[in-house]
């Protein structure tokens, strides 16, 4: 099964991450690639710098960030191809223990998220 | 958390931990069946007192404590029998180092090796290909009995029994845990990649049941694979092996309609094809180029899944490399399915008529007389050269012999067309 794990934190923080929490999640994702879970993940540049295009009572337009109302972001992404969903929680924990752990006051959370794969189509028989 | 959230987080922690710990637990008491068990005691122990203390902060380490204090236990307890032998003054068997191992420094070495260490014993030749494949899907990719009985449509005691006397196997045969240097270590790890992709290979063309795949045997295969790509990170088979199920495996989605039969290669919708699956296969298969020498078998059949995975259409696909790419692989392990594998190649680069000079070559081997595939490869040519007759009696040969109830059906399609218009080819690996 696979899953795609969104991190969503509040932009404008008061500055960059601890490197003793840079160094953890390195690590915990060095463990993961090793484990043959982690297939794909990403950083996501500030939505400053990012574009929504809308499509809105019968207009469709682009509009530019940042997008201040916005409370939480997603920040960053990655795909896991576990064994079950339990799998995913477990691992979202121990990432999520890794900022508690190195970066005080921070708040924010994983979103777990199924991708559907060949197995979710069962055949209509 | 709820028991049953618990229970599943416990789970969880299994699946991720226990390789290790049944890794690690093996090198210190030195056999595999003991480790699992202790591993297992530990698992008990999690059972009964996460409910009740909540799932600790770092689970894998609890579970490997628990299992080492289970493990001194065991040692004290044969310590005191063994005193009691001496005293009864029974005769002393040879005399092994009965003292408690040093836990601690042995937990302190880097575990890769251990894990390293449990492929190689789980893949050992002593041990028929069956109770490789149990036992590797069990100590490494941590299923329980019941699961992998499902995976193979056997019954669970079969498998359990299987599992118990692989390990006995192993123990008997004083099969050392250790990782194989030199000439020996290149067949060991043939044992271990032809284990990895015949289960790859159960999960992704099922040869018996109504499924015609099982998913998760797949995802498991290449989840063994990326380990051991890890684990064994210079060794360009390794990254071959991992480079085919990768771009195999990105057509999963796209094989397979809604009604559950097989769709062949070129008549996939290629936007159903994985692109991260094909972009780490292509990755694959260049660190596998890379680490250089000549290409193994396994890097040969990526070069050529990827041939397809590269064309955008069925009509870009480059056949005369994919004819070479087949040449070069039956030079390396001649076998009449790569030579059926490459008549088609022919056929498609060079014409049906020449791909079935090849295929006709091929009616009297022996190991093919089972073989659904050759009629059905031989009813495609015919077809295509418009000898429908004979095409659809090779066809109807190919149905009689498929033991998978859904390629069956495919099969007799396809007799019953060759009455009417053109059929697709049948499908290249």
């Amino acid at each position: 099964m696979r899953f795609m794990m969104l991190v969503k934190h509040a932009e404008n923080l008061s500055g960059p991450p601890p490197k003793e929490l840079m160094d953890a999640m390195a690590k915990l994702s060095e463990e993961a690639v090793k484990a043959g879970t982690l297939v794909d993940s990403g950083g996501l540049a500030p939505t400053a710098m990012s574009t929504r295009v809308r499509l809105s009572r019968g207009q469709v337009a682009a509009i530019d960030g940042p997008f201040t109302e916005a409370k939480e972001v997603v920040g960053g992404y990655a795909v896991f191809e576990l064994k079950s969903k339990a799998e995913a929680i477990e691992g979202a924990l121990r990432f999520m223990e890794l900022h508690k752990k190195h970066w005080p006051g921070w708040e924010g959370e994983t979103e777990i998220r199924q991708v559907f794969g060949p197995e979710d189509f069962p055949p209509k028989a | 958390m709820s028991a049953t959230d618990t229970h599943r987080a416990i789970d969880a922690v299994w699946r991720i931990e226990s390789a290790r710990i049944i890794a690690g637990l093996t090198r210190i008491v030195r056999d595999v069946g003991l480790a699992e068990e202790l591993a297992q005691d530990a698992l008990v122990a999690a059972l009964q007192q996460w409910p009740e203390s909540g799932v600790p902060d770092n689970p894998g380490a609890w579970l490997m404590a628990t299992a080492k204090h289970h493990a001194i236990d065991h040692f004290r307890r044969n310590k005191r029998l063994e005193r009691k032998h001496q005293e009864l003054g029974r005769e002393l068997q040879t005399q092994q180092e009965m003292a408690v191992p040093d836990f601690d420094a042995a937990l302190d070495d880097d575990i890769g090796d251990d894990l390293l260490r449990l492929v190689f014993i789980s893949c050992h030749p002593v041990l028929s290909t069956e109770a490789r494949v149990a036992l590797t899907l069990r100590l490494l990719g941590g299923l329980t009995t019941e699961e992998i009985a499902r995976a193979f449509l056997a019954p669970e005691p079969t498998i359990a029994q299987r599992i118990v006397r692989a390990k006995r196997t192993l123990a008997e045969e004083r099969v050392p845990f250790e990782v194989p240097r030199g000439a020996e270590l290149a067949a060991r790890l043939s044992s271990v990649l032809e284990v990895i992709y015949l289960v790859f290979n159960e999960g992704y063309s099922a040869t018996a049941g109504d499924d015609w795949m099982r998913p998760a045997l797949c995802e498991d295969a290449l989840r063994l694979g990326r380990i051991l790509a890890e684990l064994a990170p210079k060794e360009p088979e390794v990254r071959g092996l991992v480079a085919l199920m990768e771009i195999q495996a990105s057509r999963s989605r796209a094989r397979v309609s809604s009604s559950g039969e097989p769709i062949l290669l070129l008549d996939q919708n290629r936007a159903h094809w994985d692109q991260l699956l094909i972009r780490r296969g292509f990755a694959a298969l260049e660190r596998a180029e890379k680490l250089g020498g000549m290409r193994g078998p396994y890097a040969l059949q990526a070069a050529i899944a990827a041939c397809h995975a590269r064309a955008l259409t069925p009509e870009e696909t480059d056949w005369a490399r994919i004819v070479a790419l087949y040449e070069a692989l039956a030079q390396l392990t001649p076998s009449p399915v790569v030579e059926l594998n490459r008549a088609v190649a022919v056929a498609m680069a060079f014409g049906p008529a020449a791909g079935l000079e090849l295929v006709d070559g091929l009616t009297a081997e022996p190991s093919l007389r089972g073989y659904h595939l050759l009629p059905s490869v031989r009813g495609d040519l015919l077809k295509k050269l418009g000898r429908s007759d004979e095409a659809r009696a090779e066809f109807e040969r190919a149905a009689a012999l498929t033991r998978n109830a859904r390629e069956r059906e495919l099969l007799l399609d396809r007799a019953r067309a060759c009455a009417g218009s053109s059929t697709p080819p049948a499908e290249p690996r």
